[in-house]
Parts: structure tokens; C-alpha cells; sequence
């Protein structure tokens, strides 16, 4: 008998995906977005640190609520994608995908908009001095000195979005190979009843956060290590 | 203003005393597509008896599976007769208390006043993006709709175009903000004092699928409230048939 499903495995070969492409916008957007908060003197960063901060204590429901209200044909987003072409959000993996970026945002931005601020601004001084692009020195200075701030945003980005439930059913509509996640996946198999289907993806969830976490504290671990050498 | 008590009679202060004491409250479990009426039901046993309800909506699935493992309600208002029965022979109910409130319609509805026409051929034309409909796993509604489709043979081609709702409540929800053109919801979801509320629907025809009769179920934890008793015994009375008979039920 085979451990998982197939409709299983196509929700976590879906959940994977979401998660990546999540990963990798807000890897995009979130860097100079981080950089801004880390820098400016801005009357905004507050309101614009308490915003980023929102989802963390939002419940997902009033979040797949605003999205389904806004990016559906009536909301602004909606009537704005429909007017690129794009047709409508919800139920569609993109939708999903963009969802997921405003849940995971703060995931990504604060462990680098840590790393900006501790790095503080003598190397960028530095490297100025020395006549170093702009582009030169986010690259050749920035990056390698808050590597740890880039990789602890970007895997809690990925296993945060891995976890997402609330807002991926309420915007997603449970479609099979194109909305149902692992997390929906398993509440279906719950509500149906069908205990030993919901036990074995649970428990693969459960292996996978865990050892997720786990290679976490083992790089920050080795990085604070290094850092002390 | 003061309280004058000499002038209250004994039987008006015997009345007032009795409404504090003997009003209770019921944990109710409703099934999503009675979420209205049981509003109204609520506020007639409130005024009549004094007690008041406390509901929780959701699937009757998922509902089912909340009572199993040790949810505190007192009611099941079911959205069919296998559940209740099943907890009948769970021994999770009182025996004999099962009875049938009401007998519900699908429909098919859109938010759209033009989208839908009398013979529900929309569905046919294809000219929609989604159909919302109730999850049929755990939502009799969303089961009746899976033997709509079946029946007018349009299974493979609406398949690509289905949304799921975990309860006919979600479903109704997709299409409400238009996320979804089209959508099988309950007729107790569009109707308001027996006329559509907005949009567009369509009444679809009892031989498409088997009927909805919905009972329900005084269950254990519920079995010495008097808040849960007066409720079961409210929605046998004539006037409240004809309460729920205005969101669109049979009785």
C-alpha cells in the first residue's frame, strides 16, 4: 500500500510550488523594502513597520476576507487584473501565490531588515570611500555581511507558506492540482473522517517542520560560531 | 424614576421572577444552510419563553465530527437524516427526539440579476468562469449538487469549472462577492420574506436530485435543558412551519 495518495502527493507537489514562487517574490520585493525600513528617517517607518507586521497577528480569515472582497470583479485589484488581462484571482494559483505573499511578507522582511540595521553603516562608508557602486557594494558588501538575515527570511518565507491554511481556503476554492494545498488537503481528509489519510500527510508536515526548524538553529548556531572565530 | 413596588402585583412579580429563573440557553449546531431562519426561530423562543440560543453554523459534516469527539451542544439541526440517525445509534442522542424540521431546495444562483434564466441552462451555455458549490464530502447540498450535474450530464464539462466551499455557507459567499458567477446554494440563502433577495435564480427541478430532508436531533448533552426541549418542541409548531416554509423549505 502506498503511504500517500496520489491526490496527496499532487497537493504537497503544489504546496511546494506556491511556496517557492512566494519565496521567491518577496526575496524581491522584500530586500529593498527591508532596506528601507532599516534606513530611513521617514515619519512612515512606523506605520510601515506596523503594516508589514499585520499578518502575523491577523487572523487569516479576515485577510482571505479583504481578498476575496478586493480581488473579486467589484474590488479595486479585481477590476484592476481584469483590465490587464488577467482575469480574476481567486482560485487560481497566482491568486494563491499573491495571497501567500502578503501572509508570509513579515517572515521575509524582518529577519533582513534585522540584518541591514545590525550591520550598521561603516562598511557601507567604507566601501564608498573606496569608489564602489551603489550596486557594486549591495552585492559585494551587503549581501555576504547579512547572508544569515537572507536565509533565515527566505526559509521561515517558505515553511510559513508550507503552513498556510486559513487564507488559501477561503480564497482558494479546493481545487485539486490547482488550489488544494497540503494544509486544505488534510482538513478535507479530517472532515470526511478519513483518519488514517489525514494521520500520514499530518505526520509528514510534522517531519518536515521540524527538521525545517531544526537546519535553521543549526546554521544560525554555526553562524554565530563563525562570526565569534 | 422610582420603582414603585407596591404597585406590581403579586402575579406580575411572580412573572418577572420566573423569566430570570427559568430562562436557559442552548448550544445549538446548525447546519449552514439554516443559518437565516434559525435567526428567526431564535428571536420567537426568546420572546415566547425567554431562552435564548447560542449557534454554532457549519457543515453537517464536519458539525457530525465535532459531536463525536465531545462538542457541547445540545441541538443538531442537521442538513439530512443520516447524521442524525448515525448519532442515534452512536448513542449520542435522545431516542425519539429525531424529527424531520425541514425538506430543502437547491438552486441555482447568481449575483448577477441576468445570469441566470428560468431553465438553468446557463449551466449548458459554459458562459461563466466558476460554479461555487458545497463541499460533498461533508455538505448534503454539495452532494445534491454533485446529482444535478450527474443528471444533466454536465459532470466532465463543469468539473474544470468547480470551486469548493467547506459549507454551503462559503459557497454562498463566493458567488456573493462574484468570485464565482454561478453557484448551488440553498434557497433559504437568496429568499427573504419568501422573494429573492437579489440576482438571479434557478429552482432546480426535485427530480434531479433526491430531496433534502433536513432533522433534527436532541442529542445527550442537551437531554435535561430546558432551553434545548423548548426548541425541539418550537420548531413542531404551526407558526414556525410557516416561518421556515417562507425561506423556500418544504415541511
Amino acid at each position: 500500500m502506498a503511504l500517500l495518495t496520489s491526490s496527496d502527493l499532487q497537493a504537497i507537489g503544489l504546496t511546494l510550488q506556491v511556496a517557492a514562487f512566494t519565496t521567491a517574490i518577496l526575496l524581491l520585493l522584500g530586500t529593498p523594502l527591508a532596506w528601507w525600513l532599516a534606513r530611513t528617517r521617514s515619519w512612515l517607518k512606523k506605520p510601515m513597520g506596523a503594516l508589514v507586521a499585520m499578518p502575523i497577528v491577523l487572523p487569516p480569515s479576515v485577510l482571505g476576507f479583504y481578498l476575496l472582497v478586493f480581488m473579486g470583479p467589484n474590488g479595486t485589484v479585481g477590476q484592476w487584473t481584469q483590465s490587464l488581462g488577467l482575469g480574476l484571482l481567486p482560485f487560481t494559483f497566482a491568486g494563491l501565490v499573491v495571497a501567500s505573499s502578503f501572509y508570509s511578507l513579515p517572515f521575509m522582511v524582518q529577519p533582513i531588515q534585522n540584518a541591514f540595521a545590525n550591520m550598521g553603516t561603516r562598511p557601507l562608508e567604507v566601501a564608498a570611500s573606496l569608489r564602489a557602486s551603489p550596486l557594486d557594494v549591495f552585492f559585494s558588501v551587503v549581501v555576504p555581511l547579512c547572508k544569515p538575515g537572507f536565509v533565515t527570511g527566505a526559509i521561515m518565507c517558505f515553511a510559513h507558506t508550507v503552513g498556510e491554511f486559513g487564507v488559501v481556503l477561503m480564497v482558494g476554492g479546493n481545487i485539486p492540482g490547482v488550489t488544494r494545498v497540503v494544509s486544505v488537503q488534510i482538513y478535507d481528509h479530517v472532515e470526511a473522517m478519513e483518519y488514517s489519510d489525514a494521520h500520514r500527510l499530518a505526520a509528514v508536515m510534522l517531519g518536515f517542520s521540524f527538521v525545517v526548524l531544526l537546519a535553521l538553529h543549526v546554521y544560525n548556531g554555526a553562524q554565530r560560531k563563525g562570526a565569534g572565530a | 424614576m422610582k420603582l414603585r413596588i407596591k404597585n406590581l402585583t403579586p402575579g406580575a412579580v411572580a412573572l418577572a421572577f420566573s423569566a430570570v429563573t427559568l430562562a436557559d440557553q442552548a448550544q445549538v449546531a446548525v447546519a449552514a444552510n439554516f443559518a437565516e431562519p434559525i435567526k428567526a426561530v431564535a428571536a420567537v423562543l426568546e420572546k415566547t419563553t425567554g431562552h435564548t440560543l447560542k449557534v454554532t453554523l457549519g457543515s453537517t459534516g464536519k458539525l457530525y465530527a465535532q459531536i463525536k469527539n465531545g462538542a457541547p451542544f445540545d441541538v443538531l439541526l442537521a442538513a439530512n437524516t443520516a447524521t442524525p440517525a448515525a448519532l442515534e445509534s452512536d448513542g449520542l442522542s435522545t431516542p425519539g427526539s429525531r424529527f424531520s424540521y425541514a425538506t430543502g431546495k437547491l438552486v441555482l444562483w447568481s449575483a448577477d440579476a441576468n445570469k441566470v434564466d428560468a431553465k438553468g441552462d446557463v449551466l449548458k451555455s459554459g458562459n461563466f468562469r466558476k460554479v461555487a458549490y458545497a463541499n460533498p464530502k461533508t455538505a448534503p447540498y454539495g452532494a445534491a449538487a454533485v446529482q444535478v450535474m450527474d443528471r444533466l450530464g454536465l459532470t466532465s464539462t463543469l468539473t474544470p469549472k468547480l470551486v469548493q466551499g467547506e459549507s454551503i455557507g462559503q459557497a454562498f459567499n463566493f458567488v456573493h462577492t462574484g468570485n464565482a458567477e454561478l453557484g448551488f446554494v440553498a434557497m433559504s440563502q437568496v429568499l427573504e420574506g419568501g422573494k429573492l433577495k437579489g440576482g438571479s435564480m434557478w429552482l432546480i427541478p426535485q427530480a434531479l436530485y433526491s430531496p433534502i430532508q433536513q432533522d433534527a436531533v436532541l442529542l445527550q448533552h442537551g437531554a435535561n435543558n430546558p432551553a434545548a426541549q423548548a426548541l425541539m418542541k418550537l420548531l413542531q409548531s404551526p407558526n414556525i412551519k410557516d416561518l421556515i416554509r417562507s425561506y423556500g423549505y418544504d415541511i
